[in-house]
């Protein structure tokens, strides 16, 4: 692996010089080393770029880890990664995205994961993505897909770091019977760069329940836009929240939209976007910090 | 050392709400500023902690002039304020608020004896943010733990027992009492509370944008309390 990919390891996925557990670290469009374990099972795919990634029933307490790490300009790399949970599974998986330009070419990841969750499962799956270097446009689009079974939890933790001129996100969720769906997003822009988030939840299942929350932070003249759709088929109950703190010159657009489709559904969204109150400034600068320093903690705290 | 000579301030619209305050406190020791509401109390806090700019007079601390100093720059000379309504945060947790009142990371034993002297238990608050969740009374001892954290040499506490609830109170009228045996620095608290005046070493009243009474404790109480009526009684200011 070359020194840059080494760097985005570090930031996105924990990377101490090697993993513990199963893991994929792809660069460059290409799988450079791989491990599977005694219950994870990581297979390169036959048809197209990408793994399915096999966890058996019961597997608990394991963490894999499966980044991306694009460290130059002229890319544009694709990868299917399809992600078969079995039954009364408790895993980790961890899977973040860097992208790396110097010479003004641009460079993309658009990593495809698809979940297909057991029951009685429970997964938490974090996602990091960090823009590096110079010049270059550097996107990164993902795209999840996640079907829950019964009495299952799938959380989804995602942090924009920085840096990521363009983002386009894509999350589709079915939740089934008893089964949870979590959502913790944070994204920060700066520049003029542009990040759209866009969420399709559908609750089929009696008692399934999501919890969407997304904070956003939109610096300078950047631009985000924050979509979602929470359709309430049967017996459930949804929350959506979307809190937006923009400073300078940055936009923040927000359309929640909530589908109750059951008499029975139950659906709440909120959502706030502004500046940083000028109170919490105050607050802070009594305690000594500087105005610009007290900014600073509180982006950090509420994209933390 | 701190001294306010000749402060005044009037309100965008006009109205005068500080004509002309000068006091002198040069002891440590817990003060209690007390008065009618709208007589210019908490005006006068902002101004002593750079909230609020006087339209004329001087502030100074330790001799030097620090009516033209920021917010941060008074902090950082040792001014710590604790606000009546205190602000909520989202994504900041009380331990992040006091790690970064004190000015550096607190060990889990000391974030318990602040927590502690505000009757909080540390285990059940440390990592919750201070943000809607909590209620009236549990932000209210979080801010003057932030304030008890930096251990300043000048601490104003804003009407600490606004919207403290009857149990809270008595634990916090123990710590304003700790607080003075310990006689850190100068402690200054606006309060209407008799058993919060009654702590106290040295009581001023402000009345008007006025200093109307100012010496010690049990002067200035028995003073008030043969007025025989509460010092913050509207009424008083109709008959005035």
């Amino acid at each position: 692996m070359n020194a840059d990919t080494a760097e985005i390891l570090k930031i996105v996925s924990d990377w101490k010089d090697s993993f513990c557990g199963a893991y994929s670290i792809r660069e460059n469009g290409k799988g450079i080393e791989r491990r599977s374990t005694e219950h994870v099972h990581i297979e390169p795919k036959k048809d197209r770029p990408g793994l399915d990634i096999t966890v058996d029933d019961g597997t608990k307490g394991e963490t894999m880890y499966i980044p991306a790490c694009v460290t130059h300009g002229g890319v544009d790399d694709l990868v299917y990664n399809d992600f078969h949970i079995g039954d009364g599974v408790d895993v980790t998986i961890v899977a973040g995205c860097g992208v790396h330009t110097e010479n003004g070419e641009s460079a993309r990841h658009n990593g495809i994961h698809r979940f297909f969750i057991g029951n009685g499962s429970r997964v938490r799956y974090e996602e990091k993505h960090i823009g590096l270097g110079g010049n270059g446009r550097r996107s990164i689009d993902p795209v999840t897909e996640v079907i829950l079974g019964h009495d299952s939890v799938m959380e989804m933790d995602s942090v924009q770091i920085r840096g990521v001129t363009s983002t386009h996100r894509t999350t589709r969720a079915t939740v089934g019977d008893g089964s949870s769906f979590i959502v913790h997003e944070r994204i920060l822009t700066a520049l003029d760069e542009r990040a759209v988030t866009d969420f399709v939840v559908d609750m089929n299942g009696t008692g399934s329940s999501v919890d969407l929350v997304s904070r956003s932070v939109a610096r300078d003249e950047s631009h985000q836009s924050f979509h979602s759709v929470i359709r309430g088929n049967a017996r459930c109950t949804g929350h959506s929240e979307c809190d937006a703190i923009i400073t300078e010159k940055g936009t923040v657009s927000a359309t929640p939209q909530l589908d109750a489709n059951d008499i029975d559904a139950s659906l709440i969204h909120e959502a706030a976007i502004g500046r940083i109150a000028g109170e919490q400034l105050l607050k802070l600068c009594t305690l000594g910090l500087t105005e610009e320093e007290a900014e600073e903690r509180i982006i950090q705290g509420f994209l933390r | 050392m701190l001294e306010l000579k000749d402060i005044c301030w009037s309100t965008p619209q006009g109205r005068e709400v500080l004509s002309g305050i000068s006091l002198s406190i040069r002891e440590s020791g817990l003060i209690v500023m007390t008065g009618p509401n709208g007589g210019g109390k908490t005006t006068l806090a902002k101004i002593i902690a750079g909230i609020e700019k006087p339209d004329s007079g001087r502030i100074l601390l330790d001799g030097e002039d620090i009516t033209g100093l920021s917010v941060t720059e008074r902090a950082r000379r040792g001014i710590s304020y604790a606000f009546q309504q205190p602000v909520r945060f989202k994504g900041l947790t009380v331990r992040d608020l006091l790690c970064l009142a004190s000015g550096r990371e607190l060990s889990e034993t000391e974030i318990c004896a602040l927590l502690s002297k505000v009757g909080l238990c540390a285990r059940d608050y440390e990592d919750r943010d201070v943000d809607a969740s909590l209620s009236g009374g549990e932000i209210k001892r979080i801010e003057i733990a932030t304030v008890l954290a930096r251990g300043s040499r000048i601490s104003i506490f804003d009407e600490p027992e606004a919207g403290i609830d009857l149990w809270s109170f008595s634990g916090l009228i123990e710590a304003f009492e700790e607080i003075r045996k310990s006689r850190r620095g100068i402690e200054i608290i606006i309060s209407h509370q008799e058993r919060i005046l009654s702590v106290a070493d040295r009581i001023i009243v402000i009345e008007d944008g006025r200093v109307k009474e100012d010496g010690g404790r049990d002067a200035v109480l028995s003073h008030l309390l043969s007025l025989s009526r509460c010092p913050s009684c509207p009424s008083r200011r109709e008959e005035a």
